[in-house]
């Protein structure tokens, strides 16, 4: 666990901004565009809640960006497999469709993902803690008690948040995983942010990929936080999945916003959202 | 000739054989993610030969919960954080008051109920669709179907269960419900996947064009020891037999059921008075031992209730 600094304020700053994303899944483009909406949004300061890489091209072509732009990055269950070079990425599916699919994606990450980056994906920290205007803020990839859970919006009920806040000593948790973005707040001020993945659209029938910005209010000791959709070029990236010969069901949903795989651990309404 | 690591006596409910492992591995609760509510008992509509709890219309080892049972559990349910419910029995849709219970418990969190679909009539098809739609948190349900004919289904579940279930299918279909088909497999080919894959065609037909599908091993206990076969005295767990990290994920690590008189590790045991843990939740909390035949089925197939 990384227990950042909280970061500093200028006294005459009134806000701070932090910019959080999850699920590059090799999306390297999206990743660009992605760094570069936090930076015009003026995030002081970027996090990645972890899977590097998944159903994209080239995986390697992720880790200089995560580099040259100092994010500060966790480990997700595909960087714990990746990393220590395991048989499969521990994804946490159950139907053997979604398995398959995750497999060939798992098998094509680990063989285009040089030994260094490997290395350093087995030694990124499992969670970030840090507080920001005085709420704890816990940062996890599937939930704070598994890496590969998975927290959908309408299978979190409130009592399940309340436990986990009061587990975990935390006032925000960000989580990513499940590729689908959503947040809530309880009535006690406590929030939950999925901020999905930057790597695939949200089974939304739309190319855009989401990601979280945190901003501290230091006169009001008050946190927001706003999901954003960021566009980039998906064309190109199909371009290059199909050069890489990935199948067609890891290219369509970049194309048209609609998922093709991990369709059975949707819960029956994300499922219902979605056109497959 | 006498073992010192089992336990034989007879179920007092019903008078079957039952063994116990004496050495069993203790399995503790992480935490109460699932409650599991017996909301019908063991009161069904039908009587399937391959039920593990002997289900059917006359069957009252287990009452209906009422409306307030349901209402005090979950109000407990809520102190301890629970994640996500489940309905059954029987067949939950035999209550009276089913559209209270899925009510309540859909303010407090996700539902999926387990029903054998018959008594899905179009009215409570357009309120389930209604609530699906407007409902917080996920309802689903699970509509159990064994063949895709009437005569494999029906050599299971009763004569004319085949084309009343795929009835209450196609009305759930109708209304905007895409349940999970549930299907045991009474017939070992069942398994293969290409037995999995014509099964899956076969529900796209149904109006289900994103077809979600849950196969089930059979469990060796209630009914299905006449159908086929009840275990036999090495198939137990004992001491030290669990795989590495097994633990997490047997759902009983993190699930409690509930019936009309207390509770029980999981809706499997609920027949074997020795395994009930008490009166209330609290005692749910305790850690269990897996020392019953069905432990040996999840054991070594893997199999969970949970959808």
């Amino acid at each position: 666990m990384i227990n950042a600094e909280t970061p500093s304020c200028d006294s005459q700053q009134l806000d701070y901004t932090i910019a959080v994303f999850g699920g590059c899944y090799n999306n390297y483009l999206a990743l660009e565009a992605t760094i570069e909406d936090a930076r015009r949004h003026n995030a002081q300061a970027i996090y990645c809640l972890g899977d590097m890489g998944g159903f994209g091209p080239h995986p390697d072509r992720i880790f200089p960006l995560l580099w040259e732009n100092k994010i500060i990055c966790m480990q997700g269950n595909y960087d714990h497999s990746i990393g220590n070079r395991l048989a499969d990425c521990a994804c946490g599916y159950t139907d053997p469709r979604d398995n398959y699919y995750a497999q060939i994606s798992y098998d094509y990450t680990l063989a285009h993902t040089a030994d260094r980056y490997k290395d350093w994906l087995s030694e990124l920290p499992p969670a970030i803690q840090l507080t920001l205007a005085n709420k704890r803020v816990l940062m996890s990839h599937g939930s704070p008690r598994r890496v590969n859970e998975f927290l959908w919006e309408t299978t979190t009920p409130d009592p399940f948040l309340t436990r986990m806040f009061s587990d975990y000593n935390a006032d925000i948790i960000l989580c990513t995983h499940t590729g689908i973005h959503w947040q809530r707040t309880l009535e006690d001020g406590r929030s939950l942010v999925n901020v999905g993945a930057i790597g695939r659209p949200p089974n939304d029938g739309q190319t855009t990929v989401w990601y979280a910005l945190l901003t501290v209010h230091t006169s009001q000791e008050q946190l927001d936080c706003e999901l954003l959709p960021v566009r980039y070029d998906h064309e190109r990236l199909a371009y290059e999945m199909r050069q890489e010969a990935l199948p067609e069901e890891f290219v369509a949903p970049i194309l048209t916003g609609w998922w093709t795989t991990c369709l059975e651990i949707l819960p029956a309404k994300e499922r219902a959202r979605g056109r497959f | 000739m006498s073992r010192p690591d089992i336990k034989r006596s007879l179920n007092v409910l019903d008078s079957s054989p039952v063994v116990k492992s004496l050495d069993a591995p203790e399995l503790r609760l992480k935490a109460l993610d699932t409650l599991w509510l017996q909301v019908t008992g063991t009161l069904c509509n039908i009587a399937c030969l391959h039920c593990f709890i002997s289900c059917g219309p006359k069957n009252h080892q287990h009452e209906m919960l009422t409306v307030e049972q349901v209402h005090n559990t979950l109000a407990e349910a809520k102190k301890q954080g629970v994640r996500e419910y489940y309905f059954t029995g029987g067949e939950p849709f035999l209550h009276p008051d089913i559209r209270e219970l899925i009510t309540m418990t859909l303010e407090q969190g996700p539902l999926s109920i387990l029903t054998n679909g018959i008594l899905i009539d179009e009215e409570m098809a357009v309120w389930l669709g209604e609530t699906f739609q407007t409902a917080r948190y996920s309802l689903d349900l699970r509509v159990s179907l064994d063949g895709s004919t009437p005569e494999d289904n029906d050599k299971v579940r009763g004569k004319g269960t085949f084309k009343r279930i795929i009835a209450g299918i196609e009305r759930l279909a109708r209304h905007g419900i895409n349940p999970v088909i549930t299907v045991t497999e009474v017939r070992p080919e069942m398994g293969h996947p290409r037995a999995r894959a014509a099964f899956m065609e076969f529900v796209r037909t149904l109006g289900l064009d994103k077809p979600r599908l849950k196969f089930l091993t059979p469990f060796l206990i209630g009914r299905e020891v006449r159908r086929t076969r009840g275990y036999t005295e090495v198939e137990l767990l004992h001491e030290g037999d669990l795989f590495p990290g097994e633990e997490q994920k047997l759902q009983c690590s993190s699930c409690r059921m509930v019936t009309d008189d207390g509770i029980y590790p999981c809706p499997l045991l609920i027949n074997i008075p020795e395994a009930k843990m008490g009166e209330t939740m609290a005692d749910g909390l305790k850690p269990i031992q897996l020392a019953w035949q069905p432990c040996y089925t999840c054991h070594i197939f893997g199999v969970t209730c949970r959808t």
